[in-house]
């Protein structure tokens, strides 16, 4: 494979269209403006709001008439599918951004960034949440400085719902003492264990209660927004890692938060976490150092994080270590295949359903809807299994002739696929299948094409 | 979290992408060969990810500071067990296998691990059957894992396991086999050879690329009864676990002795009611179905035991759940089980009883009760279970668990 090609695989999501893919390059395409956001938007900001609000209010009066109206009734579940289809429509977005750009590091790096700060919808009434957290929390810091990220990730409601957040009340605040309510850690644990320091760094029970009590004020309510709630807040002042914050404000918690970002643990778990992702379950010292160090002398920029871990000699080498999760495999089958974002759009809901919705969660990777909040597994065994790995082949072999007629010649694809250096034994094989369909398959199902 | 079913119904044809979350299920089984090495005896582990309070679960409403603990989650309504411990009424299906005496509980039992309360390493270090002693990482392989290595005649190609997720529990040097219950793989004959040849230069896919054809094909020929149908996405709550159970008995009444499996959605930070209730109903449906699918002879011989990372917080945390804490309950079942007994030594709710002040204190190892449930069901020696399945653990003297 030639450098180019391993980065294709590697940082995106296999050759694309004019593919020249340098480090340089790749790094020129993240500095210029988010066009993909521009071409296939997702629904974010006032517009989600609004939406989420009125089939909420829609639903209360439905439910408030006594007896039940059925015009109220219709017009709660009119509104509540919008919901369920902008969540659909979200992922048929980020769907057509991934097949159609360029060189795929945006998006590779937009999923990568979301799976550290993995949420779930608490019900399809809420569906759309993770990808607005993704679309308006994550996207627009993916090239800035990771404190930043954290932060507008710890304030969105998707987070503040996910981890409970919104629900944790200071013991001795105002309602704390009127109501008898207490704190939830939840949130504050995970930011301790998965989102900054990691679960090896030094950290205590009483961190985390303390973190805790410092992020009690934060709230978020579908009629009032985001919202750091004074009545709720547990009086300071707190000791987190042994510095005491003053524990009232919010200011306090953009403290805690950015202090938390900032710290040589943080470091060394993102970079870890980087290569793991990017390079190798088991990444060389040398370029975690490497990354680690970009990141503490760039105070958590992460631009210079980005072009250690495009131009560092170890990983850049040609061993193929990592397997592509399910939703890589898809994005590089549907490119390898010549399917446009364009296309995309334009699919009916029962084919986007059918060729990828439900193959997501037969491979084991539902949209948006991991285990838990640590987010989806990155060693090769977890996906590469026998039930994995048969659906896969499946899917090599059966949808892409429900996605184009006639089908293309298997060796184009191959061509697609891998661009000009296809694997010897991929186009021998491909050449030999019964039929177009089976050759396709052969090609998507290699090993070669499963790696990266 | 409000969901109204009304609302769900009306969503439910674009709910798949919700139905596979947050239940994910997984089975993995090993198989023993002609040979028998494991005997007639049946093991199947549930693994409840995600931290079940076990305190929920069984509660001890004997003790005199369970209620002022817990305003919310104390239920009147659970059904009393032994005059101190009373159980949570989303397992009431439970009850005649109770007064069966084919069920039982641990109560106040964890892994060693402690302190940090993550999900993620509790779980790896349930799995890993290992102490404190050892680095989690260095440990590879997991304690069911370690049985089968123990064992003389265990044949790779009759060992397997099943399942869409990693369960580490039984990943090692034994080959297992990995499967989900509705995977089907058809390929022509000249397909198959043709993809033989793309994996054979490489070896990681090569053997797992034999085993799906093998399994895919094997799985097909299996006759009705084992194949339930796919289940519906929307309301599949129930029907997942049918089939997971469904393929798990098909398994074990056939070569299989040894089935685990997880089941999810036990962290209740919030709402713990509603939701703890929705994972018991899965749980009991779970072991319901197991005892009827085995049929009485086969479940006569057979021991489930049910098993968490750790417990939740003694008290209740200021939004109607609870919190990750240490100690919790162990759930066994089973025709070879010694039931209607609630095990382990009661440490008490007094704040000064609880550990770190705040969760159950651990009174005993779960390690030590599994490899008890081991002993009682293949006779494997003291020393192989202290030294290799469980490394460090002192078995000490435990009460006949299995009959």
């Amino acid at each position: 494979m030639t450098p180019a090609e391993i980065a294709a695989f590697r940082f995106g999501y296999g050759p694309g269209p004019g593919m020249a893919i340098t480090a340089d390059a790749l790094l020129a395409g993240l500095a210029k403006p988010d066009s993909a956001a521009l071409a296939y938007p997702i629904v974010a900001g006032d517009d989600l709001t609004q939406m989420l609000s009125a089939a909420d209010q829609a639903r209360l009066a439905a439910k408030r008439h006594n007896p039940r109206d059925p015009a109220l009734d219709a017009r709660a579940i009119e509104l509540d599918q919008a919901v369920i289809a902008a969540s659909g429509a979200a992922l048929r977005a980020t769907l057509a951004r991934a097949v159609a750009a360029p060189d795929g590091l945006r998006e590779r790096l937009g999923a990568f960034w979301a799976d550290h700060f993995t949420v779930a919808a608490p019900g399809l009434h809420r569906a759309i949440m993770p990808a607005a957290m993704a679309e308006e929390a994550i996207r627009p810091h993916l090239t800035g400085n990771f404190a930043d990220m954290l932060t507008a990730v710890a304030l969105h409601p998707a987070m503040l719902i996910y981890l409970d957040q919104s629900f944790s009340t200071g013991p001795n605040s105002a309602l704390g003492k009127r109501k008898g309510k207490g704190l939830n850690e939840n949130f504050a644990r995970e930011l301790l264990e998965l989102h900054t320091l990691g679960v090896g760094a030094g950290y205590a029970q009483d961190d985390v209660r303390e973190l805790a009590k410092l992020l009690s004020g934060l709230s978020w309510r579908l009629r009032t927004g985001f919202s750091f709630n004074p009545q709720k807040t547990e009086p300071g002042p707190q000791v987190v890692l042994g510095k005491t914050y003053a524990g009232d404000t919010l200011d306090t918690v953009r403290e805690v938060l950015g202090d938390l970002a900032r710290r040589p643990e943080t470091a060394t778990h993102l970079a870890r976490k980087l290569a793991v992702h990017f390079v190798a379950d088991a990444p060389d010292a040398g370029l975690v150092a490497a990354l680690e160090g970009a990141f503490l002398q760039g105070g958590g920029a992460l631009m210079p994080v980005y072009e250690v871990l495009l131009r560092h000699p170890a990983a850049l080498v040609p061993e193929m270590a990592k397997a592509r999760q399910p939703w890589d495999f898809l994005v590089a089958s549907l490119r390898a295949l010549g399917v446009t974002g364009d296309d995309i759009m334009a699919w009916p809901g029962k084919h986007l359903t059918r060729r990828i919705i439900k193959p997501l969660i037969a491979m084991g990777q539902p949209w948006k809807q991991p285990r838990g909040p640590d987010g989806w597994a990155e060693d090769f065994a977890a996906w590469i299994s026998p039930s994995g790995l048969a659906t896969r082949i499946t899917w090599a072999m059966s949808v892409p002739e429900t996605i184009l007629r006639p089908l293309p010649d298997p060796a184009a694809v191959a061509r697609g696929a891998f661009g000009t250096n296809p694997p010897d034994t991929v186009i021998w094989a491909a050449s030999r299948a019964e039929t177009r369909a089976d050759g396709i398959g052969l090609v998507l199902a290699s090993p070669a094409f499963n790696r990266r | 979290m409000i969901q109204r079913r009304h609302f769900l119904r009306g969503a439910g044809a674009l709910a798949c992408s919700a139905a596979a979350h947050p239940f994910l299920t997984t089975v993995t089984l090993a198989a023993s060969d002609g040979g028998r090495p494991l005997g007639d005896h049946r093991l199947v582990v549930i693994l409840l990810r995600g931290a079940m309070d076990g305190l929920d679960v069984v509660q001890p409403q004997g003790d005199r500071g369970f209620a002022a603990l817990r305003p919310t989650l104390n239920r009147p309504d659970a059904l009393p067990l032994d005059g101190f411990f009373a159980l949570n009424p989303a397992l009431g299906g439970l009850m005649p296998l109770w007064q069966a005496g084919q069920l039982g509980f641990v109560h106040a039992t964890s892994t060693p691990y402690r302190d940090k309360r993550s999900h993620f390493d509790g779980q790896d270090q349930l799995e890993a059957g290992t102490g404190n002693d050892l680095a989690l990482a260095s440990v590879r392989d997991g304690w069911l894992n370690r049985l089968l290595q123990a064992v003389p005649g265990v044949r790779a190609e009759t060992a397997y396991a099943v399942g869409r997720e990693e369960m580490r529990i039984l990943s090692g040097p034994a080959q297992v086999r990995d499967w989900a219950p509705d995977t089907r793989l058809d390929l022509s004959p000249q397909a198959r050879r043709l993809l033989e040849q793309v994996y054979h230069d490489d070896p990681a896919f090569l053997a797992v690329a034999n085993e799906a054809m093998e399994l895919g094909i094997d799985l097909d020929a299996e006759p009705a009864g084992m194949q339930a149908p796919m289940p519906e996405l929307a309301g599949a709550r129930l029907a997942d676990v049918e089939e997971l159970v469904g393929f798990v008995t098909a398994r074990l009444r056939a070569e299989t002795r040894i089935a685990a499996f997880s089941l999810n959605g036990w962290d209740t930070h919030k709402a713990q009611k509603t939701g703890i209730g929705r994972s018991l109903s899965r749980l009991e449906r779970a072991i319901l179905r197991l005892s009827q699918r085995l049929g009485p002879e086969i479940w006569g011989k057979t021991v489930v035991l049910a098993m968490t990372e750790f417990g939740r917080t003694a008290a209740e945390n200021g939004s109607g759940g609870t919190d990750h804490g240490t100690a919790g309950a162990m759930l066994l079942a089973g025709g070879a089980v010694r039931g209607g007994k609630i095990w382990g030594d009661w440490p008490g709710l007094d704040e000064a009883d609880l550990y770190d002040r705040r969760d159950l204190l651990p009174t005993s190892d779960v390690r030590v009760w599994a490899a008890h449930v081991i002993a009682g069901l293949y006779g494997i020696d003291r020393a192989t279970l202290e030294s290799a399945i469980f490394p460090g653990m002192q078995m000490g003297q435990v009460p006949g668990l299995i009959l």
